[in-house]
């Protein structure tokens, strides 16, 4: 009778934890402080290889603040300490011996509202794997390009302009392109902070779309504010309510049958 | 968690979308309310070869149907602008699923009606205590049922539902009885037959009402009535 709302790939029996497959990502007691103020306390979280987990919870709840933990953008803003163990591939990420724009290269992110450089589609795809080093002539770029832009879906639309600025493509094209340039370093790894917020339907639905193909090849974790989009997209769901991870568990159970109480009152629009 | 842990459910806070829940909920109480009295009215035609009673019963069908229709119209409505998720999405999904328990209660009721009435017609055999009995049973079922509903008791629901041996145990007597009966006199074929058949109808709505027990364990749970009636086998 159970209402499924996407078969979930891990599988369902607890199974001995030294043969269950090393996750991707992994968090262990993650606390944050801006200044003298705690924003996450004590948070777990484990990112499967090539599964989408969505993280939600109300605005301040910690969400894209832990996020952004996992390739470290918070390291740029002043005041802000974090405690505990992340890592990627069992490496801890906060080592000091990593570099942490190679981390960036492997935990890409895509925001909220679509950035593109001002310059053109093609250079947008081509920037990150020229500063990386990862193409070296002009055939390795265009093949980068196209097969990024491929990946984004975003290939055919843009396929006879790849001179023209990026931002001359609508808000949605240009969410993907941006999704072009996450891909096209290829990373393992890749961070939506509420991708389509500023999308309208259509867009949306081809960015969710995407999230499924591109889950073949990256793990994904993203950040939404829409509760159904959440349930559409992923694998894992995580619930964040004031820094702390209330319920984190099969995104199925989560918006059928959470545990928590909290979990419930916030999905079903009863909070407050 | 269930509601039953945490205490009554919380308000949403769009007011309208406890009005839909509530509305949802208030149809299925109010065709349960009918389809009780049809199940009554039909045992009672039976136990008294009540044949203004078993009329009724046929009278007021529609009235079950329009009722199932109304709440169909009014689910996929609030399916199709809230979006329900958790508890929400359970109760709309199990209110469409009790209301058609119920309109095969309610046929049930009907069945039972139409066979008294032909009954009416034959001197031999009309009915046999066993079967009076196992009638009141299966009324008492479909109250019970709809009283567990209404309170959101899983507890209340799940006596119901261990009750459905009892029934079947008095729908197995009944048969051997009427066969017994059968075989002593083919005279009394005809009528057991029908009675037969009011029997089945009866063990049907019996099966119905453990089927809303399952729903209401699952609308407040979250997960599937353990199966095993461990206590009696």
């Amino acid at each position: 009778m159970a209402t499924a709302i996407k078969v979930n790939d891990l599988p369902k029996t607890e199974v001995p934890a030294a043969q269950r497959p090393a996750p991707k990502m992994s968090a262990r007691k993650v606390n944050l402080w801006y200044g003298q103020k705690q924003a996450l306390f004590d948070v777990d979280i484990d990112v499967a290889k090539n599964s989408v987990v969505a993280l939600i919870g109300p605005s301040g709840c910690g969400k894209s603040t832990f996020l952004r933990c996992l390739n470290r953008m918070n390291d740029t803003i002043d005041g802000c300490r974090i405690e505990g163990d992340i890592r990627l591939d069992g490496r801890d990420i906060y080592d000091r011996s990593v570099d942490v724009v190679q981390l960036r290269q492997q935990v890409g992110m895509v925001f909220q509202k679509p950035n593109p450089f001002p310059k053109s589609i093609y250079e947008n795809v081509a920037y990150g794997p020229r500063i990386h080093g990862l193409a070296t002539n002009k055939a390795e770029f265009d093949e980068i390009v196209e097969t990024s832009l491929k990946g984004a879906g975003l290939w055919n639309e843009v396929a006879d302009r790849l001179s023209q600025p990026g931002n001359s493509l609508s808000g949605g094209q240009q969410q993907r392109l941006c999704i072009a340039r996450a891909i096209a370093v290829a990373p393992e790894v890749i961070l939506m902070d509420e991708p389509c917020s500023a999308l309208d339907p259509i867009a949306t639905a081809k960015i969710e779309e995407l999230i499924d193909e591109l889950r073949q090849h990256f793990t994904i974790c993203i950040v939404t504010h829409n509760m159904q989009q959440a349930a559409r997209v992923s694998q894992k769901t995580a619930f964040f309510h004031l820094g702390k991870l209330i319920e984190f568990g099969d995104t199925d159970e989560i918006f059928t049958n959470p545990k928590q109480q909290m979990t419930q009152d916030y999905i079903t629009g009863r909070f407050g | 968690m269930s509601m039953t842990e945490s205490g009554p459910i919380k308000k949403h806070l769009v007011r309208s979308y406890d009005d839909d829940i509530e509305q949802i909920t208030r149809l299925i109480t109010e065709m349960g309310a009918i389809v009780e009295q049809q199940v009554a009215f039909a045992t009672q035609a039976l136990a008294d070869g009540d044949e203004h009673a078993a009329r009724s019963v046929i009278d007021r069908d529609p009235q079950v149907d329009a009722l199932e229709e109304r709440l169909d119209q009014t689910a996929i409505r609030v399916l199709a602008i809230r979006q329900p998720m958790a508890i929400d999405l359970r109760i709309i999904a199990m209110a469409l699923k009790i209301s058609n328990d119920l309109e095969r209660m309610g046929d049930y009721a009907v069945n039972i009606a139409k066979r008294v009435i032909r009954l009416q017609s034959q001197t031999r055999i009309r009915t046999i205590p066993t079967m009076v009995m196992m009638s009141e049973m299966c009324q008492e079922m479909v109250k019970d049922i709809l009283d567990a509903y209404i309170a959101r008791d899983p507890d209340k629901a799940m006596a119901v539902w261990k009750r459905d041996q009892e029934v079947d145990n008095a729908h197995n007597s009944v048969f051997r009885e009427l066969l017994t009966y059968m075989l002593e006199d083919p005279r009394k074929i005809t009528p057991c037959i029908d009675l037969i058949f009011i029997a089945k109808n009866l063990e049907r709505i019996g099966d119905h009402a453990t089927n809303i027990a399952e729903k209401i364990h699952y609308m407040i749970h979250g997960d599937e009535i353990n199966r095993s009636r461990d206590d009696e086998q």
